[in-house]
């Protein structure tokens, strides 16, 4: 049988300034006709420009150099424009990673669907409407008859990404590229697309290329799993291979991260008096309330994470406790003593004693600021220090963060990478020597394996320092692997509050349940046997619900 | 209530209020003018005398906030005053004047002038806003060709020379070489549209060729600015033509900055265009602000000003309105 995409040593290069650098290096692929092919790996892989390479499509900046590509016989690369635009949403389509940035927002869902159809002149607008509907209802969405007829702004982010699977399928086409579709979703949400993703690509015998950093989401989707590294192949081998015996040192690393896991700490006295005490807030956006009625205390050198769903009031909770959002009622008790609701009320050891780190380091950073003087201004700011004693304390804190200062002290942000930034944002937050860091999402914009590094300094300063954590994040393998204590929120609200191992124990809240069990699992059976065991009408439910 | 009417009852507020503090810049600005009517009008044979009675006469002698309210309650009911100019001072300066006919009020003096304007202004805008979208739109699907690169120098150079520059090279190239057009433009009340037509047609090209530049650039910018976005990558991905890409994906969403410039251009042909009528010799109602403000005619000025202030206030409102409902968010809320 002759495959459906062929790739044959491709060379790419993206343009850096005046140079071309390589992003894919003489890689092959080959998959068959409704196949599915996990590419996996780290950001900078280049899975992504593969991927749209399979499709005969490179981004502005973007050649290939050398190689082949072969669509059902056609050589995408010799290819006229015409041609491929024959092929492009009829024959090949796409699933970008933020359905919410990748529909149009000026045009109505169902229009934006039978777009393909219509223009490829496969079938006529009332048809190609019906199908639309059709696929909607398949792929599970709520109200299928009408949910096309709404902007994009109105519908919930997981909705938009089953709806633009659909359009995705609106042409019926030989193969799908998934470009990490759920990455920027819930766990909850991610659930139900997965389950609608496979079905659909089931049904009808639709070839993929599953493009993701999340090897357990892979794991459910893919027959075969392709591994990358900086543009060069690792590996490949069918996913239960892959996940049973992976051959290289890397792949094997990949597998490890999950394992680092840190010991929750004993619990503190009763009669102690915590460092950060947030007792019954209320707060509000405008006449919008967000927040009702949160509570919990964080003592001194533990690690209380925050847990809960975009939306579920766990950065607002930050804000409030930074005085960046006054609160309406309750309190923040600083050791004992209440602070100020509005920041600008607060003296300079109030402001010193309640840092943040951001989730992502790129915008967190100045870019027209060297490192040394991002991390010297709150030195001198808080500490008062200066000239050559502020130049020390800042090498000192470089070193803390395991940066080399003579390397890194003048440089820019935009000179280091994503976990290096990141080191930097802790460096600046510990310049202020806080008692109490709050760590907004600090991990999920890294890859797995820098973001294992962030974790393991966290705990080290942790450790050194006395540092008390307020730990915000939606990923409950962080939560497992650093946390002492868990705070699950939902809507606002703090639905379940105590030490791990307890959280992590039956029985649970059941909204804390569902969080739990929707973590995806390495098993490649483990999507299977959830939906069996939750049931095909409950995940519908859920989805209703969450309109 | 619909947020979108909420929004345009506050900016038609906004715009009341905004109209009434260009009332009071516009009467002190007048005020401060040096100089003044009477000694205008008198010139060398003024008499302390005479001057004062002009003046009182004239209600002049009355205190600044006085002036200022009976203006303002005047212009709320319609009457823009009478001219200085045309009132009937036969006594003061001792020549005879017709009997019998009454002074002629400033509405009377503004309105043909002002209809003038608006036609100039309206027949520019015809030619130039389809002509700076087209172009604007194939500058973006073709950028970075010879075609776009040629509409930009074309623009840009046409928009860096001085108006009457523009205007004498039409006219040596319409009117002199190839005699299609008058080159003078002479309106009466009583023309037909046609031969109205014609007369305008010199003095609305070259102010064609003054405001399509930033229209056009506009455009072009607004959509490629766009292109970049993951929208329109997934519009490509979906094998849609280069042109339905440009036209159905970028421009519906690149049109809130198009219409801001769009409406400024159009003030600008209403409020800015003496030197194109003063070359043509066109009557539009900046030949008469001009003539009106070297004879210190006061009535007349500020009527113009608060003339050119609304059509300011009027068109950003409407552009901030068209801008608000080229948004899908503002128009069907979540």
């Amino acid at each position: 049988m002759s495959n459906l995409v062929e790739i044959r040593d491709i060379w790419i290069e993206g343009r850096s300034d005046e140079d071309w650098l390589p992003i894919i290096n003489g890689i092959d692929l080959t998959l068959a006709k409704g196949e599915v092919l996990g590419l996996i790996g780290e950001s900078g892989a280049g899975k992504s420009t593969l991927g749209l390479a399979a499709m005969g499509y490179t981004r502005d900046g973007v050649r290939i150099k050398s190689g082949s590509v072969t669509f059902d016989g056609i050589d995408l690369i010799a290819a006229s424009a015409a041609t491929k635009r024959d092929l492009l949403g009829k024959r090949i389509a796409y699933v970008a990673q933020s359905a919410a940035a990748s529909f149009n927002p000026a045009h109505k869902l169902i229009d934006q669907h039978i777009e393909a159809p219509v223009q490829h002149g496969i079938s006529g607008r009332t048809e190609a409407t019906q199908d639309g509907i059709e696929l909607y209802r398949r792929l599970r969405l709520p109200n299928p008859e009408e949910i096309g007829f709404r902007y994009p702004h109105q519908v919930s982010g997981g909705q938009l990404q089953r709806a633009m699977t659909a359009m995705a399928m609106s042409c019926r086409p030989d193969l799908i590229i998934f470009d990490e579709p759920t990455t920027a979703l819930d766990v909850t949400t991610q659930i139900e697309v997965l389950a609608a993703i496979r079905d659909i690509v089931e049904q009808f015998d639709t070839a993929a290329i599953y493009i993701t950093h999340d090897l357990a989401v892979v794991a459910q989707m893919a027959d075969r799993i392709k591994v990358l590294l900086r543009g060069d192949e690792v590996e490949t081998a069918d996913t239960r291979t892959m996940l049973s015996a992976p051959q290289q040192d890397y792949t094997k690393s990949l597998w490890a991260v999950r394992s680092f896991d840190r010991p929750a700490k004993p619990a503190p006295a009763t009669d102690a008096t915590p460092v950060i005490s947030v007792q019954n807030i209320t707060a509000a956006y405008g006449r919008m309330p967000v927040l009702f009625d949160v509570s919990f205390d964080i003592h001194e050198g533990r690690t209380v994470a925050v847990v809960g769903e975009s939306g579920s009031g766990k950065s607002t909770a930050a804000r409030v406790i930074t005085g960046l959002l006054p609160q309406s009622q309750g309190v923040i008790e600083y050791r004992g003593d209440p602070l100020p609701a509005d920041y600008r009320k607060r003296d300079r050891n109030q402001l010193r004693q309640a840092q943040m780190i951001y989730q992502m380091a790129d915008t967190a950073l100045n870019p027209r600021k060297t490192i040394g003087e991002i991390v010297g201004r709150p030195v001198e700011f808080y500490m008062g220090l200066k000239g050559r004693k502020k130049r020390e304390r800042t090498r000192q804190l470089l070193n803390q963060i395991e940066l080399e200062p003579d390397q890194f002290i003048d440089r820019l942000p935009s000179e280091l990478s994503g976990g290096q930034k990141q080191r930097v944002g802790i460096a600046r937050a510990l310049a202020a020597e806080p008692e109490f860091i709050i760590c907004d999402e600090v991990t999920s914009a890294l890859d797995q394996l820098v973001a294992e590094g962030i974790l393991r300094l966290l705990a080290r300063l942790q450790d050194e320092l006395h540092l008390s954590y307020m730990f915000i994040t939606h990923d409950l393998a962080t939560v497992k692997a650093i946390a002492d204590e868990v705070v699950v929120m939902k809507d606002g609200r703090v639905v379940e509050h105590g030490p791990k191992k307890e959280m992590f124990t039956p029985p649970h809240h059941p909204y804390t349940d569902l969080l739990l069990s929707s973590v995806p699992e390495m098993d490649p059976d483990w999507l299977t046997e959830l939906l069996a065991e939750r049931g095909r009408e409950n995940i519908g439910d859920a989805a209703v619900g969450k309109m | 209530m619909h947020p979108v009417l909420k929004i345009v009852i506050q900016r038609l507020l906004l715009g009341l209020l905004t109209l009434l503090v260009v009332s009071i810049v516009i009467f002190l600005a007048v005020n401060a003018l040096p100089g003044d009517f009477a000694q205008a009008i008198l010139g060398q044979s003024a008499t302390p005398e005479a001057v004062a009675a002009i003046r009182r006469d004239l209600g002049l002698d009355q205190p600044a906030v006085t002036r200022y309210f009976s203006w303002l309650a005047d212009m709320l009911t319609g009457d823009l005053g009478v001219s200085f100019a045309q009132a009937n001072f036969a006594s003061f300066v001792g020549t005879s004047a017709e009997s019998g006919s009454g002074p002629v009020t400033v509405l009377q003096q503004i309105t043909p002038r002002f209809q003038n304007t608006m036609f100039l202004a309206g027949v520019t805008a015809i030619i130039a806003v389809p002509v700076s979208l087209t172009l604007g739109i194939l500058a973006a699907l073709y950028r970075n060709s010879a075609f776009d690169r040629g509409v930009n120098i074309f623009a840009l150079s046409s928009v860096s020379s001085p108006e009457f520059f523009l205007a004498y090279i039409l006219i040596l190239f319409l009117a002199v070489l190839n005699p299609v057009l008058p080159s003078l433009s002479n309106i009466f009340s009583d023309m037909g549209l046609g031969e109205r037509l014609r007369a305008t047609l010199l003095p609305a090209l070259t102010l064609t060729l003054v405001v399509t530049a930033q229209m056009m650039r506009m455009t072009r910018a607004a959509i490629i600015n766009l292109l970049a976005s993951p929208y329109i990558e997934m519009a490509r991905l979906k094998g849609i033509s280069p042109t339905r890409v440009i036209v159905t994906h970028a421009l519906p969403n690149a049109l809130a900055p198009i219409i801001t410039v769009i409406a400024l251009n159009l003030a600008y042909l209403i409020t800015g265009v003496v030197v194109v009528e003063v070359v043509f010799v066109y009557p539009g109602i900046g030949q008469l602000f001009v003539d009106s403000v070297k004879i210190r005619d006061i009535p007349v000025v500020q009527a113009c000003c608060l003339i050119f202030a609304s059509a300011y206030i009027l068109l950003n409102l409407l552009a901030d309105v068209l801008s608000i409902l080229s948004n899908p968010r503002l128009r069907h809320p979540k």
